[in-house]
């Protein structure tokens, strides 16, 4: 049944990846997967973390060589043992972290890798050319000119994207692209794909954001639990339907959130300003105040100073100025609180990084279940601490708080990134704090634990506790706050009310502009 | 998923692989002596023999098993707070000085109330010296390695200097102290055990062993079962993680500096107040950076260095053997059998771990 080599039918799929399978020890990460992506489609694959799409994805680009299957790229079975193979086969991955060099222009970055000889003279007039020819056919506007650094980060994508096209890509693999982006930039983003399409190219769209299917993609493949669980027409489908074939089971109805019982204030900053490491001023001025009983998210770009406040208010790093208040203690520059002293006031704390810093991926469990809390009497023995007892404490957090599987003992870097997160959510809402500040709670969870945790972080709301919550994820912002701060450029730019707030107003306060 | 933690059940991890290792550098060592002409089988059998085949054997086999625990259990705690300590040596050096000052002038006191005092002088004196390193780690970013690899040669000179200079006892050559009165000395073992009617032979093995052995239980306490040592074990892992618990790691890294010096000084215990008698140039011969290999090989656990420093205390008790029995088998080469171990053990310590899992087909488990 194969197509004789060399002449491939007109009608041929760009994509045909047939039976793979892929093993990781006793992990079977894709069980005989098939995908198939027409030619000139953006084709979407979901599902949630762990689900093995990325498993498949770096197969396809050669990351990972797969144990059974094989891959057929316009007809023609490939071999793709590594990235070069994918490369040579017409197709580019854009990465969720950018693989650019900062210091060097955008002209600099495309040619890299392919300067086409050793010296540049002969050949940057051309791809300048190139770059201006391929930068107006697909709408990204990009100067060539401009270092790579001082670029936004959606400006960055198009150089990724161009990148690619300047090296001939025919198929192009983008990984969660958006999950860095202000909503006008995705909606940029989404332009640059719909002229991609336009021009013939097929784009794979790697997601876990259903509104972005339904907006943009032709088709979407589902995936779960390693396998292809199936294959739809986004125009015949809905946010529904791929919701349960990736979770496997109806999704919760929508959050019922109780009017906010606003009670007295609980954390008073005023005039906070922060630098980071290397001395930069990341938080400026900042004033804001959280009463008992409300959420107050801040929206923003990632980078924006949300970070270094976040760590200013948990005691992990020095104010410059300013002064927070909580109950009755004021912590400022010359009277510094560290984090075990702010636990003592009242303070608790999931923060946004939770491998390196909410938890020790090397340490078991029960050992991450006390971080933070390790002085506390009541895991203590006289001298020694009460492993057993911290155990059975470890276990009955595990068992409330849904952490899968709950094995007290089991190395902390084992469990999945919802099961850690709902770990260190347990640890910290299990103290009742009056003040909870929570940095990105569903980075990297699947759709199940997202909802898990944002009842139970609007259930301590409604116990009458104030929480501080920076996300990045806009959606999360809106569903949960009661009042929305906007920080760009380490300042607070805006304070709206999520009723009254819209996407584009946010995105707009969010990138400097309003 | 990324695929290669790979787990192993704890026996095969800490038993199993080990033996494993030590299997190949016997195996590579035994291709060596096959090219000097000798029999390595015969070779191996002299070597066991030499280590455990006698009451003498075993207790030299103890006796230098006693310093590798002390150094092996001061590597392992500095590098359960993220410090590689390659400076046992000078600190065990240092901490002679500590000892030797006891032991000279105090010993109007009785025996009871020297030992006390030897112990801590000479943990005093190791954890001094490693906290200057600790302290320049924790406060000025100074790299432990090299700090406490340039305060090894600072000992060195320091210490030569005292002995030939100060502590010299007057009107002989070698720079060495007199030796100490018989009440500041530790009873041997077979003077202990004899009198309690068992008889052993006659060896350097000295109460420092017990000591040794204590220190094992408390250090295994200290970094599993304490605050401290959780608090500790967490700047080790992560110092990220350390800051949002509110541990300050540079409190944390002066003291586990203290900790490991004042462990390292255990072998001033052994060597000086025990088996010489007398603090002596250069006494700790190298078994500051056997330490490392100890630790290494131990995984950093107090039990897995016990078990180490035992198995290179025969490999210095059956390699002295072998090269005795055996002339065409230099000194060198049981040099490079212990080099060849810590390669095996150390260095390539993970390299049968697949092969391993694939034999007893676990793999990593998926949470």
């Amino acid at each position: 049944m194969q197509p004789p080599a060399g002449q491939p039918p007109v009608t041929a799929p760009a994509v045909e990846m047939r039976g793979i399978d892929k093993r990781f020890g006793t992990v079977h990460a894709n069980r005989a997967v098939d995908l198939t992506v027409a030619k000139g489609h953006i084709h979407g694959l979901i599902g949630e973390n762990g689900a093995g799409k990325s498993t498949l994805m770096s197969i396809l680009y050669g990351f990972y060589t797969a144990d059974a299957g094989d891959i057929v790229i316009d007809g023609r079975k490939v071999a793709i043992a590594e990235s070069r193979d994918a490369i040579a086969a017409g197709i580019e991955m854009v990465h969720q972290h950018f693989m650019l060099v900062d210091p060097m222009t955008v002209l600099e970055n495309v040619i890299l890798g392919v300067e086409g000889g050793a010296l540049l003279r002969r050949h940057v007039p051309k791809a300048r050319a190139d770059l201006k020819r391929i930068s107006a056919e697909y709408g990204l506007d990009v100067d060539p000119d401009a270092v790579v650094g001082e670029l936004p980060v959606g400006a960055q994508q198009r150089v990724e994207i161009l990148k690619a096209l300047y090296r001939g890509a025919e198929i192009l693999i983008l990984d969660e692209p958006t999950g860095v982006l202000t909503p006008q930039e995705a909606t940029d983003l989404f332009r640059v794909l719909a002229a991609l399409r336009a021009q013939g190219k097929t784009v794979i769209l790697v997601t876990h954001k259903l509104r972005e299917i339904m907006a943009i993609t032709d088709r979407v493949s589902v995936m779960r639990a390693g396998q292809m669980v199936g294959h739809r027409h986004t125009a015949e489908t809905s946010r529904e339907e791929l919701g349960e074939l990736m979770i496997g089971r109806k999704l919760a109805t929508r959050l019922d959130k109780a009017p906010a019982k606003i009670g007295a204030v609980a954390l008073q900053v005023r005039d906070l300003s922060v630098r980071d490491a290397m001395g930069v001023q990341r938080v400026k001025d900042v004033g804001f105040s959280i009463r008992a009983g409300e959420i107050v998210g801040i929206a923003g770009v990632s980078g924006n100073g949300q970070t270094e406040l976040m760590e200013a208010l948990a005691g992990m790093r020095r104010f410059e100025a300013g002064s927070v208040t909580i109950g009755a203690t004021t912590i400022s520059a010359g009277r510094p609180a560290m984090a075990d002293e702010l636990r003592r006031l009242g303070m608790a704390h999931v923060p946004e990084d939770r491998l390196r810093t909410g938890m020790v991926p090397a340490f078991a469990a029960r050992e991450s279940a006390i971080l933070g809390y390790q002085d506390d009497p009541a895991y203590a023995r006289g001298p020694l601490l009460d492993w057993p007892g911290i155990e059975r404490y470890t276990l009955g957090l595990m068992e409330k708080y849904e952490v899968k599987p709950p094995i007290p003992r089991l190395r902390g870097s084992l469990f999945s990134g919802g099961n850690q997160q709902k770990l260190i959510m347990a640890r910290e809402m299990e103290r009742d704090p009056a003040v909870l500040l929570v940095g990105q709670p569903t980075r990297g969870v699947d759709i199940g634990g997202i909802d898990f945790i944002h009842r139970r972080l609007l259930a301590m709301r409604d116990r009458g506790k104030a929480i501080l919550l920076v996300s990045v994820e806009l959606d999360e912002i809106l569903r949960l706050s009661d009042r929305i701060l906007v920080m760009f450029d380490g300042r607070l730019v805006g304070e709206l009310l999520p009723e009254h707030a819209d996407e584009r107003q946010l995105g707009l306060l969010m990138a400097g502009a309003a | 998923m990324s695929g290669t933690a790979l787990r192993l059940p704890w026996w095969a991890d800490y038993i199993l692989l080990p033996l494993l290792n030590l299997l190949l550098a016997l195996l590579a060592t035994g291709v060596v002596v096959v090219l000097t002409g000798e029999n390595p089988l015969d070779a191996v059998t002299t070597m066991v023999n030499g280590a455990f085949g006698s009451g003498e054997g075993i207790g030299y086999t103890l006796y230098y098993a006693t310093d590798m625990i002390f150094t092996g259990l001061a590597v392992a705690v500095a590098f359960h707070c993220g410090l590689f300590n390659i400076g046992a040596e000078g600190q065990a050096y240092v901490a002679g000085l500590g000892v030797a000052l006891v032991c000279l002038y105090l010993d109007f006191l009785p025996f009871w109330m020297i030992l006390p005092l030897a112990i801590a002088g000479g943990a005093l004196f190791g954890a001094g010296y490693a906290a200057i390193p600790g302290w320049l780690q924790a406060k000025r970013g100074s790299h432990i390695v090299i700090t406490t690899i340039m305060a090894n040669f600072i000992a060195y000179s320091l210490m030569e200097f005292l002995l030939v200079n100060v502590l010299i006892k007057p009107g002989q050559m070698s720079p060495e102290t007199r030796f100490f009165a018989p009440n500041a000395v530790l009873p041997k073992m077979d003077a202990m055990l004899g009198a309690i009617g068992i008889a052993v032979a006659q060896t350097p093995l000295n109460l420092s062993f017990v000591v040794a052995l204590a220190c094992i239980v408390l250090v295994w306490l200290l970094i599993w079962h304490t605050r401290w040592g959780y608090s500790l074990r967490v700047v080790g892992a992560s110092p990220r993680a350390a800051v949002y618990a509110g541990i300050a790691p540079s409190g944390r890294i002066v003291q586990s500096m203290l900790l490991s010096g004042a462990l390292a000084g255990g072998v001033a215990l052994n060597e000086v107040m025990g088996a010489q008698g007398k603090l002596l140039i250069n006494f700790p011969s190298g078994y500051g950076f056997t330490g490392i290999a100890v630790a290494l090989m131990g995984r950093n656990h107090p039990l897995g260095v016990l078990i180490a420093a035992i198995l290179f205390g025969a490999l210095y008790q059956g390699g002295a053997e072998l090269t005795f029995d055996m002339p065409a088998i230099s000194p060198y080469l049981v040099v490079a059998l212990q080099g060849l171990v810590i390669l095996f053990t150390g260095g390539l310590a993970t390299m049968l771990r697949p092969a391993l899992a694939r034999v007893l087909r676990v793999g990593p488990r998926g949470a």
